[in-house]
């Protein structure tokens, strides 16, 4: 059964904006998507009526609170099918997950000339953190090439794998060339030679059903914004073997299990990972959210979203001069692209007058704009509640400005 | 003509302009058809910084009056810049530190630009004034 769009559209009010008179075309979800009233709703309703400190609290509503934070929790689990509530560690979002890991794992488990992998087409939030691990510790960091359809060459993959390799971090879905990398077959060679896997599933969460276990990912990391939920939460999952393992990142409340200026020691799995007041409203609005997408079931969304992707790639093809970044065989639901030599702070620029919002510039992906020796591309990204009318309101844009840049 | 007679023109060329779109297209026109820079002058040393695009600018200082050099790798940047290089070339440094830039209100530039394309066209108008203080400086040390 396919969506119902116009009936979900309502769910999104947003989506009624006028932008300089014109009706608000909204295609930038690969940045964040909009929300739906529940979502909205349950934030409001956390404030109004649930809000105390959790944990800890003997009164009733910090334990209706903590209930409520610790039932995301568990619906966040059931999301991405963990074994475990105590892998699920609630962070401010992907950024702070790979963090979190390149600082607890890294600092814990690296020393000086171990090697980490990453690919080509990482975000710069699965770049950097590994090079500030590079400054402390002295570790390499190895990069696995793409293709010119921006495929990752995975035979080169065992080349970079040495007896130092501590840990591979490529993402699911790229955010830049909408490849969706064929990670479950990177982890088994990983785990071949005995290396954890951490997958960047910022892009893959909203766009398709993952399954953390099937995957056999060692972590798994997402932002609640990507999926509808609201900024500023997200997820780490963490086998409980390497959440054991390794030391916790930030320190302070909730964290601990006992204080003395001797000595601390620390609380157990999650708390371990979760140090001040968690983001419990920001944790039940993105459970809502979740419950939002699952209703309408994530394998129609993913269908969804691919027919898009392929409306909007055979309209676009129409357009003079048309060059696609990014034509791997297997796409999530986004389409980066040039035109002729229209730069695409010009092209943004217009469609935006036109309503159209779309992302301009590098990504944050800078070295994927090196490989194709360009400065930036024009991302339009597609989700649940956007429709093939909108995608023509785009072509027809792209048309107007190629024709106002005299292409 | 003064500055304040290139700025009605380009004021006037403007104003039937309604719908933004066309502002736009006169804008990209503006660029597209400016004098373009020679390549060997862009370089790092004459980039704006400020821009997200890539804005270059150079200044001459030649019998007391300052001529200007600009160009984008963008249309609608470049379109500005052509305009601010159109209104502001041939005149003393004195004329431009003291000139008024009203044109870019009376067009509705500011209000129309993204904040990054405000703030790089601030930073644009900055460097031309600090070119024209420069050559005033070293002219005065002579």
């Amino acid at each position: 059964m396919g969506l119902d769009v116009n009936s979900i559209r309502k769910d999104f009010p947003i989506l009624e904006k006028k932008i300089y008179g014109k009706q608000l075309v909204y295609l930038d979800n690969a940045a964040t998507t909009q929300k739906p009233s529940c979502v909205v709703e349950k934030i409001c309703e956390g404030y109004y009526n649930c809000n105390a400190n959790i944990h800890r609290g003997v009164h009733f509503l910090s334990q209706h609170a903590t209930e409520a934070h610790e039932a995301a929790r568990e619906n966040v689990r059931a999301f991405i099918n963990a074994p475990s509530n105590k892998e699920i560690i609630f962070t401010r979002g992907t950024t702070e997950a790979i963090n979190l890991v390149a600082s607890s794992f890294g600092d814990s488990q690296c020393e000086e000339g171990d090697e980490i992998i990453v690919s080509q087409m990482e975000h710069h939030s699965n770049i950097v953190p590994w090079q500030l691990l590079r400054s402390r510790k002295g570790i390499v960091l190895k990069v696995i090439p793409f293709d010119e359809n921006g495929e990752l060459q995975l035979e080169k993959l065992d080349s970079l794998i040495t007896n130092r390799t501590k840990l591979i971090s490529v993402t699911h879905v790229s955010n830049t060339l909408a490849t969706i990398n064929p990670v479950k077959e990177i982890i088994k060679k990983a785990h071949e030679h005995n290396i954890p896997v951490l997958v960047d599933g910022a892009q893959s969460i909203p766009h398709l059903k993952v399954e953390v276990q099937d995957l056999d990912a060692d972590f798994f990391v997402f932002s609640g914004h990507k999926v509808y939920g609201p900024t500023g939460i997200g997820v780490l999952y963490g086998k409980e073997k390497w959440l054991e393992l390794i030391p916790p990142y930030q320190g302070g409340g909730e964290m601990i299990q006992k204080v003395t200026f001797e000595k601390t020691t620390f609380n157990e799995l999650p708390f371990k990972f979760e140090a001040g007041t968690p983001d419990y409203i920001g944790s039940t609005a993105l459970s809502t959210a979740l419950d939002y997408v699952t209703a309408l079931g994530m394998d129609n969304i993913a269908q969804h979203e691919s027919e898009l992707l392929e409306y909007a790639r055979e309209q676009m093809a129409k357009i003079e001069g048309m060059r696609f970044i990014g034509n791997a065989s297997h796409r999530g639901g986004l389409v980066s692209f040039l035109v002729g030599d229209i730069h695409p702070y010009d092209m943004g620029s217009i469609l935006d007058k036109l309503g159209i919002a779309v992302r301009t510039g590098h990504h944050c992906a800078e070295p994927v704009m090196q490989a194709f020796g360009i400065e930036g591309t024009v991302r339009a990204s597609f989700a649940l509640y956007n429709t093939k009318e909108e995608i023509d309101i785009l072509v027809a844009g792209i048309e107007r400005a190629r024709k106002m840049f005299h292409h | 003509m003064t500055i304040n007679e290139k700025q009605d023109e380009i004021i006037s060329e403007f104003e039937f302009l309604e719908d933004w779109l066309d502002k736009y297209q006169q804008i990209i026109d503006k660029s597209q058809s400016g004098e373009k820079m020679p390549e060997e002058e862009k370089v790092p040393e004459n980039l704006i910084e400020g821009c997200q695009s890539k804005v270059w600018v150079t200044a001459q200082y030649k019998d007391g009056l300052v001529y200007y050099h600009g160009e984008s790798n963008t249309d609608i940047a470049g379109g500005i810049v052509v305009m601010l290089v159109e209104i502001l070339s041939g005149h003393t440094p004195e004329e431009i530190l003291d000139s008024e830039l009203y044109f870019i209100d009376r067009i509705g530039l500011k209000e129309h630009l993204s904040p990054t394309r405000s703030n790089g066209m601030l930073a644009m108008i900055k460097q031309m004034r600090l070119y024209a203080m420069a050559l005033k400086a070293k002219e005065n040390e002579k």
